[in-house]
């Protein structure tokens, strides 16, 4: 609609929009956040929800203890090899649309404990993330910034056309590969459909260039 | 004299279909549970809504901490310990650095160990006022006491983030010390946090100590005897609230806590409700010794300047160090063959060691005081599966 | 606390025991006792009932692994060189078999004293490594020997419940030996170092054979 006669109209007291901006504008401002925490990130989401920081501006206050209930999962610490199964199944046990924000060093890439024969190195591995928030832990400013990113994401979603998100694409999966438990490693180790190694130049660390794209 | 306590016997979940076992339910709590403080599961049996068994099921947060720290230098580790139990950070970085000092033999300065109780003591204060309010989370009131807490723990955090550069991961402690000394105006800034910090107190106590509610749900919940703490090493608060006259900060006398007065509460009935109080009186004990480590405090180097932190080697042998930590007795057992990394690192967890008992407390009580016990014995999973 | 003078009483009191004084050359000064694994629940029940030692609260329980090695030492002989007896230094190697020990800290909540160490060993890593469980003795020994069990791999006998404590149970190895070899899953190492980067490079040249000319896009 020509944003003229937009703002005509609204001066005359007629409210006009788009099915796809009421649609997008509801969903940015009632994100319900999965109450789900793994290691230390979980206590700077909590400090977050808390008064100081009051995650409820943004309309994402309420915590559903069931994935049924959820829109965001909020990956918020360590993934073990061991939880890295639940993971996956809370993800798929989500209503679409869904969105992951990966909270902190050891959800984006293991992080400190990276080199533990336990650890996954990446939430990314066996989900798709949206947001990922850099910090061991990041600050609650670090997450309502993360928070802010994604209503920024979820607000240019369109409901047609080429660029429409999965969840209004059938042809996409909304549930993905659970790993089971091996005699040394989950099997598998990642799901190869989603995540494929960043190509990237290896260095040594502490020399020169650190790679890229 | 031998104290009758035999663990019971493994069982496996079995589908309860078989003669006589019809009203049997078993029921998977966790690891994705909003009251088991982040992801501890538990597989219960039940009768109707009383438990008949309930076994813990732990590592999904087994991060290697000891085996990462096998091959790090003895420094390297000090950033994982702030990840160990990872409301304390402090506590956790103190009881590491103690074992170091007892394994090299180094000494630590008067000003440094003043640094360490302060910081250590408000530690304590954040994660009891926490704990309280997370136990009240549990049982039904959402908001209002952890809102509390988290107020004041906000202001403890400031303290800590102005002096070591960080909210809640404060790697403060070094080997033979600390690692930067106070602020200007740190010292001013922290006694009005502390001396602020009784007036929460009495808020909280006015709100939760002879509520009804409260009382009705602690009560007689989850008794734990002597006997049973004593043997199945309960530490800290929890061993307090059942009549165990055990602190190390007076045992020990570790550092420099033999030159403040300050009380052990003990409770005597062992209970939930005993837990929470002991925690909330020793909050009062907390203030009264950080007051007078703040009055106290020399000037004078915060490290031993003969300590080389870089290419730390101590020679072979073995410490274990333990401090009286906010969850119970934290210890650092360290083997060195004389390498720069340690040969052995062992942490002695309290959250998990307080965890033996759970099965114990929960046997014949209904599923929602499984939440409440849990929640009062304190854990942390970061500690528990290190 | 003379440990001197604990290790004869217990000698003197659990009939055909004998104890190892181990000594700790740390400025810790925290000596140990060692005993064999067919005494180690008599002297521990001794050590918590006695009158005067009342060590009724176990602390710490850890396992240590002790991978076999060559221990070299110089002696001296005497031999013939040359027709001529003469003392001769000589570098003698003996190799010590591995072993899994197990540490128990002690404390008493009654006295107030402690700590001491109790420490035993299996006979070697792989056939021979059970150790008598100390479950019975001390409650608080429960969890922290199903750990050593799933890390260590020490089979405590009389343990009620012994079971995996951190991995899953189809998980076969005991990580905590030196001798793990962990899972390799290093395919993507911006900074990497040392054995991290010896395996980043690996994968990385795996990968380009596998897909030649891929750009480095997800």
């Amino acid at each position: 609609m020509d944003e003229k006669l937009k703002n005509e109209l609204s001066k005359q007291g007629i409210f006009t929009t788009t099915l796809q901006n009421l649609y997008n504008w509801g969903r940015t401002n009632s994100i319900w956040p999965l109450n789900f925490g793994l290691a230390c990130c979980a206590i700077e989401m909590i400090a977050t929800t808390m008064a100081r920081y009051d995650m409820a501006r943004f309309g994402a206050e309420v915590f559903r203890p069931s994935p049924r209930q959820a829109d965001l999962m909020i990956v918020a610490g360590t993934v073990t090899k061991k939880m890295a199964p639940l993971v996956v199944r809370l993800y798929n046990q989500m209503p679409e649309p869904k969105y992951v924000i990966s909270m902190g060093a050891c959800a984006i890439s293991g992080g400190p404990f990276k080199q533990g024969y336990n650890v996954l190195k990446g939430i990314d591995r066996f989900i798709p993330v949206d947001i990922y928030i850099p910090g061991c832990p990041p600050r609650p400013e670090a997450l309502l910034d993360a928070f802010m990113e994604l209503q920024k994401k979820i607000d240019e979603q369109t409901l047609t056309g080429e660029k429409r998100p999965r969840h209004l694409n059938a042809g996409e999966p909304s549930e993905f590969v659970v790993p089971r438990y091996g005699a040394h490693d989950l099997e598998p180790t990642k799901n190869p459909n989603l995540w494929k190694a960043p190509l990237v130049q290896i260095s040594q660390a502490g020399t020169d260039e650190s790679g890229s794209h | 004299m031998s104290t009758a306590t035999h663990p019971t016997a493994h069982f496996d979940l079995q589908p309860t279909d078989g003669p006589g076992k019809e009203q049997l339910l078993e029921l998977s709590m966790g690891p994705q549970h909003p009251s088991t403080h982040g992801v501890f599961r538990m597989k219960v049996v039940l009768d109707g809504e009383r438990v008949v068994r309930l076994k813990p099921v732990f590592g999904y947060l087994h991060r290697n901490h000891e085996k990462i720290a096998e091959s790090e230098t003895y420094l390297g580790s000090m950033p994982y310990t702030d990840r160990l139990d990872y409301m304390c950070s402090i506590t956790n970085n103190w009881a590491y650095a103690l074992a170091v000092e007892k394994l090299a033999g180094i000494q630590v300065p008067e000003r440094a160990e003043y640094l360490r109780v302060i910081t250590g003591e408000l530690t304590r204060l954040q994660n009891h006022a926490c704990l309280i309010g997370f136990l009240m989370q549990d049982m039904g009131s959402s908001g209002t006491p952890l809102m509390y807490a988290f107020r004041e723990r906000e202001k403890i955090l400031d303290l800590f983030e102005s002096l070591t550069g960080a909210r809640m991961m404060c790697n403060y402690m070094r080997f033979g010390g600390c690692r930067v000394d106070l602020p200007a105006g740190w010292l001013d800034q922290a006694k009005k946090v502390v001396a602020d910090f009784p007036r929460f107190l009495d808020e909280y106590e006015q709100l939760l100590v002879s509520n009804e509610i409260l009382m009705d749900r602690t009560q007689d919940v989850g008794v734990l005897s002597r006997e049973l703490a004593v043997s199945a090493g309960i530490s800290g608060p929890m061993a307090r609230a059942s009549g165990v006259d055990y602190d190390i900060r007076k045992v020990d006398r570790y550092s420099i806590y033999d030159r403040f007065t300050f009380r052990v509460p003990l409770g005597s009935h062992g209970d939930v409700y005993d837990r929470f109080m002991v925690r909330l009186l020793e909050m009062r004990e907390s203030v009264s010794i950080l007051e007078q480590a703040m009055r106290d405090i020399p000037s004078g180097p915060i490290v031993d300047p003969k300590m080389k932190i870089r290419g730390f080697r101590p020679k072979p042998g073995e410490a274990y160090g333990r401090i009286e930590a906010p969850k119970g007795e934290l210890g650092f057992y360290l083997v060195s063959d004389g390498s720069p990394n340690p040969y052995r690192y062992r942490v002695r967890p309290p959250s998990l060691i307080n965890l033996t008992v759970l099965e114990d407390l929960c046997v014949g009580r209904n599923v929602a005081d499984i939440v409440a016990i849990l929640g009062s014995i304190d854990i942390v999973l970061g500690e528990v599966d290190r | 606390m003379n440990l001197e003078a604990i290790k004869s009483e217990i000698e003197a009191n659990v009939p055909g025991c004998r104890l190892e004084l181990v000594a700790n050359p740390s400025p810790s000064g925290q000596h140990s006792l060692r005993t064999g694994a067919e005494h180690a629940v008599a002297v521990a029940v001794y050590l918590r009932d006695a009158e005067d030692l009342r060590f009724d609260f176990c602390s710490n329980v850890t396992g240590i692994d002790w991978p076999s090695r060559e221990v070299s030492q110089k002696v001296k002989v005497r031999k013939l060189v040359d027709g001529v007896e003469q003392e001769v230094e000589e570098v003698r190697k003996t190799a010590l078999p591995g072993t899994l020990e197990v540490v128990y800290h002690l404390f008493s909540v009654e006295k107030k004293h402690g700590p001491i160490s109790l420490r035993m060993s299996t006979i070697d890593r792989d056939a021979n490594v059970h150790l008598p469980s100390l479950t019975p003795v001390w409650r608080s020994a429960e969890l922290q020997e199903r750990e050593i069990f799933d890390l260590f791999g020490v089979v405590f006998d009389g343990h009620p419940d012994l079971r995996r404590l951190l991995m899953w149970p189809d998980f076969t190895d005991h990580p905590m030996r030196r001798d793990y070899v962990d899972p390799d899953d290093y395919e993507y190492e911006p900074t990497a170092h040392d054995e991290v980067l010896r395996r980043a490079q690996q994968h990385r040249s795996e990968a380009d054979e596998e897909h030649p000319g891929e750009a480095g896009e997800r």
